[in-house]
Parts: C-alpha cells; sequence; structure tokens
C-alpha cells in the first residue's frame, strides 16, 4: 500500500528502452528514419566522387536532413500512430508522469540522431575525403538545437494530421520540399534569389550552415549567431505549438 | 487513504459540451467491494460519466470523488490505485504480450505478478505472441491485464465485453468475479443487460444523462409499479395464456379458484418477476 512511486528517472529510462527495443522490431520505420539517409549519403557520394568541393557540400547537408528526419520526421509519425492506436490515451491513465513519458520518445529520437551523426561523419571522412570535424562542440551545439527545433516542430505537425494513413502525405509535403530548398544537395549560395530569400527563413538551411561550420569550413560559432537566432525562433514557435494543440485522444473518437 | 465505505461517491454530477449537456446531475455512490453496473442506451451519458471518474475529463458542476481523490486533479497516487478498461484503446503494435505486461507492471508502485494476471485475465500460451497477431478477444483480454497489472482497488470496465463471442463473455464474467472475489471495487458499463444481472451487485439505469432508477438488478422496478408481474398457464383446451399483473397474489388467488370450481389442471403455470430486461425497456423506451 505505502510502497513508494519508481522515480521520474527510472520511468524515462524504462519507456526509452521499450522504444528502442519496438524500433528495431519495425524494419519499415527503422529504414526511413535511419537508413534512408546513408543509402542518399552514398548515392550522392557516387555521383560527386572526385569532386570534392561538392562532397564537402554533401555531408553536412545530409548531416542536416537526418536531423530533421530523424526528429521532426519520426516524432511526427510516432506520435500520430500512439494517438491514433489510443497508446497515449491508455498511457494517460497510468502513474507515469507525462514528461517521462514524452522524454522517453525523445529520448530514443534523439538516439537515433547521434548514432546518424557518428556514421556521418564516419563515412565522410573513410569515403568521401571529408576531414573529421574541425570543431567537434560546435557540431554538438549545432545538432542539439536542431534536434530540440525538430522534434518540437514534429510534434507540433502531428496535431494536424487527422490519421495513421495521411501522416506520411503530411509529412513528405514538408520535408522534401525542405530538403530540396534548404540546400541538402547544393550549396543554398547557388540558387535564384527568391528561393535564397525562403531558404533564409527555414531553419534547416541555418542548421546546415552551422553543421557546414563545424564540420568542413572550421568557422566559428561566433560568427553563426544569427543562423543560431533563426534556430532559436522556430524552436520557441515549434514548443508553443506542440504544447498548444497536444491531445492525448484519438481524433475519430 | 481515505477509510470511506465508499470508492466512489458523485454529487450533483454536471456536463456539458458546448450547448449539448451530456451528464445533467447525478449522484451515485459505489461501496468498497461491490460491483456496480451503469446501464443505457448510447448516448445517455455512461462514457462521459466514466471518464470524469477516470481523469480524462473535466466536469462542469458537482462534487466527485474516487478512492477520496477529485479525479480531475489527476493525482499520481490514485492514478496507481485504480485500473481503466477503456471503451477502445490500442497497444503498441511491435511487441509481445509479457513485454508489455512487464512495461506497465513497472510503471506502479506495488505491481501483481506478470504472471498471475497473465493467468487471471485468460492469456496463458500467448505470452510471446506480438501485440499485432493477436485476435480482437485476445486484445480485450490484454486490456484487462493491463488494467490488472496495478493491483488498483479500483477497476473501471467501459463496455468491456462488446464484441465478444458468448464463450468469451463467460470467461471475461469469470474474471469479473474473481476480481469481486479479492475484494475490488468494480464500476461497470454494459449494454449487455444480462451482464449486469449476473455481475452487478447494484446498478444504475441512465438516460439522457439522468439516473432513472437505482437498485439491485433483480429487485429493480418491483413495487413501483412501473413494471408488472407476468403470470402464463394453459387452459383446459391447451392454449397458452399470459397476464401481467401488478399484485400477483390477488390475481393466482381468483385464476387458481375458478381453475379449482371448473376442476381443470392449470398447466405450465408460472409467475415471473420482471426482468432487468423488462425494467430497463419500460424505462428507456
Amino acid at each position: 500500500m505505502d510502497a513508494a512511486q519508481p522515480s521520474f528517472a527510472s520511468l524515462t529510462w524504462r519507456q526509452y528502452r521499450l522504444e528502442r527495443r519496438m524500433f528495431w522490431r519495425n524494419p519499415s520505420a527503422a529504414f526511413f528514419n535511419f537508413m534512408l539517409p546513408l543509402v542518399l549519403l552514398a548515392l550522392f557520394g557516387a555521383v560527386f566522387s572526385g569532386n570534392q568541393e561538392d562532397l564537402d557540400v554533401i555531408v553536412p547537408g545530409i548531416a542536416g536532413m537526418s536531423v530533421v528526419s530523424t526528429t521532426f520526421s519520426a516524432l511526427a509519425y510516432n506520435v500520430t500512430a500512439m494517438r491514433e492506436l489510443g497508446v497515449l490515451k491508455r498511457m494517460r491513465g497510468t502513474p507515469i508522469p507525462s514528461g517521462a513519458f514524452l522524454l522517453g520518445i525523445a529520448g530514443h529520437a534523439i538516439t537515433n540522431t547521434a548514432m546518424q551523426m557518428v556514421l556521418i561523419t564516419v563515412a565522410g571522412k573513410l569515403f568521401f575525403g571529408v576531414d573529421w570535424p574541425s570543431d567537434v562542440g560546435e557540431m554538438v551545439v549545432f545538432v542539439v538545437l536542431g534536434v530540440v527545433c525538430f522534434s518540437s516542430l514534429g510534434v507540433a505537425l502531428s496535431h494536424v494530421i487527422p490519421n495513421n494513413e495521411s501522416a506520411p502525405a503530411y509529412v513528405n509535403a514538408i520535408f522534401l520540399p525542405l530538403i530540396i530548398v534548404s540546400g541538402v544537395f547544393y550549396d543554398a549560395a547557388d540558387v535564384p534569389s527568391f528561393l535564397a530569400g525562403v531558404a533564409e527563413a527555414l531553419p534547416l538551411t541555418h542548421l546546415i550552415d552551422g553543421l557546414s561550420a563545424a564540420m568542413v569550413t572550421g568557422s566559428g560559432i561566433g560568427d553563426q549567431l544569427s543562423s543560431i537566432g533563426v534556430i532559436v525562433a522556430w524552436t520557441i514557435l515549434g514548443v508553443a505549438l506542440a504544447i498548444r494543440g497536444f491531445s492525448w485522444e484519438a481524433r475519430r473518437s | 487513504m481515505s477509510s470511506s465505505e465508499f470508492a466512489i461517491e458523485v454529487r450533483g454530477l454536471r456536463k456539458s459540451y458546448g450547448d449539448l449537456e451530456a451528464v445533467r446531475g447525478l449522484d451515485f455512490s459505489v461501496r468498497r467491494g461491490e460491483v456496480y453496473g451503469l446501464l443505457g442506451p448510447n448516448g445517455a451519458g455512461k462514457t462521459t460519466t466514466v471518464e470524469i471518474l477516470e481523469g480524462y475529463r473535466e466536469r462542469t458542476a458537482g462534487e466527485v470523488a474516487v478512492l477520496g481523490y477529485d479525479p480531475q486533479l489527476r493525482d499520481r497516487e490514485l492514478r496507481s490505485r485504480v485500473g481503466i478498461v477503456l471503451q477502445s484503446s490500442g497497444i503498441y503494435r511491435h511487441v509481445k504480450v509479457r513485454e508489455v505486461l512487464e512495461h506497465f507492471a513497472g510503471l506502479y508502485p506495488d505491481p501483481r505478478e506478470v504472471d498471475e494476471v497473465i493467468e487471471l485475465a485468460g492469456l496463458r500460451g500467448k505470452e510471446q505472441a506480438r501485440t499485432r497477431t493477436l485476435s480482437g478477444g485476445q486484445l480485450r483480454r490484454l486490456d484487462f491485464a493491463l488494467a490488472l497489472i496495478g493491483d488498483p482497488e479500483l477497476i473501471f470496465l467501459d463496455e468491456p465485453t462488446t464484441g465478444f463471442d458468448p464463450a468469451a463473455r463467460r470467461g471475461a464474467w469469470d474474471t469479473i468475479r474473481s476480481l469481486k472475489a479479492l475484494g475490488k471495487t468494480v464500476l461497470l458499463t454494459t449494454h449487455y443487460l444480462d451482464e449486469a444481472q449476473v455481475l452487478a451487485d447494484r446498478v444504475a439505469i441512465i438516460k439522457d444523462g439522468r439516473i432513472l432508477v437505482e437498485g439491485a438488478p433483480g429487485e429493480l422496478g418491483v413495487g413501483s409499479g412501473s413494471v408488472r408481474y407476468r403470470v402464463a398457464w394453459r387452459n383446459g383446451s391447451g392454449l397458452l395464456n399470459q397476464q401481467e399483473t401488478d399484485d400477483p397474489t390477488t390475481f393466482l388467488h381468483e385464476l387458481t379458484s375458478a381453475a379449482l370450481a371448473r376442476g381443470e389442471k392449470l398447466d405450465s403455470l408460472s409467475v415471473s418477476r420482471p426482468t432487468l430486461e423488462d425494467v430497463y425497456l419500460e424505462l428507456t423506451a
């Protein structure tokens, strides 16, 4: 009767472990969240092979895209699926604090981001002639900023998605234009000015700029303050929308 | 810890959604260790009421105490002492039955043994099955198991056997009876009147957000004049007769005296009390 409640940290860890275990049991999710960026890196790396300038663009570009796919896309899918399946409502009826539950899920997504960053960095060094990151600390700062920003935007997007079946359409309608406009595959400076203007307003462009500085050019974090500002602004918007529209119950009910 | 005799107390409960009044002033109490049934047609306000008690919805007016707590404050202590079987709710698809039970057990301060719960819910032999391979009935048993894993004092069952075949329903009934034997309090909503008749100590019939009648299922409506006894017999030519009456004593006396005077036997003579179904249909029609 008087047994103590499990601690917040242990519950977060428990939820995190369950998410990890389920992730590897679901090959399609594992593929889209994890393998796709690596496949793209291999393909574009082959296309640009021998042209170091292009390779120097594609490696941080794919790293930025991976931050988006492992957090924004994955959480938009995951939160929508759990909401529509009724998992969120069921969890709400148990004693687990909402914060511990959501942190466990976010932690799972962030683990994928971290693994992805390591793999891309190693692949860049081994296969594409991109040296080890000149400033690992700066890279970590930008990855963390990107993760928080795109996680909150992913949760916010899930509020707009009406059901599971339409989730890929919503996610891709944003994800695909975003990665093209933001300069994942080419230098964003080379595009027509109207597109460059759009790109300047988007957080991924600035995340890629920051990752490029950390991984390739070696330009210090002091030169990236405006990029940090844009990412933080999107984060504030994302967090506000994520909290505001959150629903534990399926739309269909 | 409230030591009140009641697990649930509801006074003047109201809930509106915009202009729609789903619940219009409910009063009822559920004793500890009791199985209490909420009956009523679709849209009567059963699920709204139960979801307020479970802490999913906020009430518009009235007072509610569940194990002494106000459920809409969502106290963690309260949530670890109740178990919930929702009308419909899903579960992760890529886990095994035993895994998901172990996971949920870890969320509670003092859970039941996983094996014991598997046995109680009738999931023996399915421990290693992935949840996405389970049938509808098996998933419902998993719902039961997940509601019981925290060893709750109070269990909410919202239409727990809807869609079950007859054998599966009997199985679920056995589970609910064992909960009662363990001293648990159960709040049950159901469409099936036989289910309420068999399982519930007391029932309330709700319509349009109000309680129409409350009492033990076998005694409901009797004496209120709204529902009558039914007397049936065969007359001398073998024809089956039926008559409803408020006063079976007098009616039988007259019927049998007349038959004796004619030297007739009344074959197949029977007097039936109104069933819960009779009362229900009379009141909710």
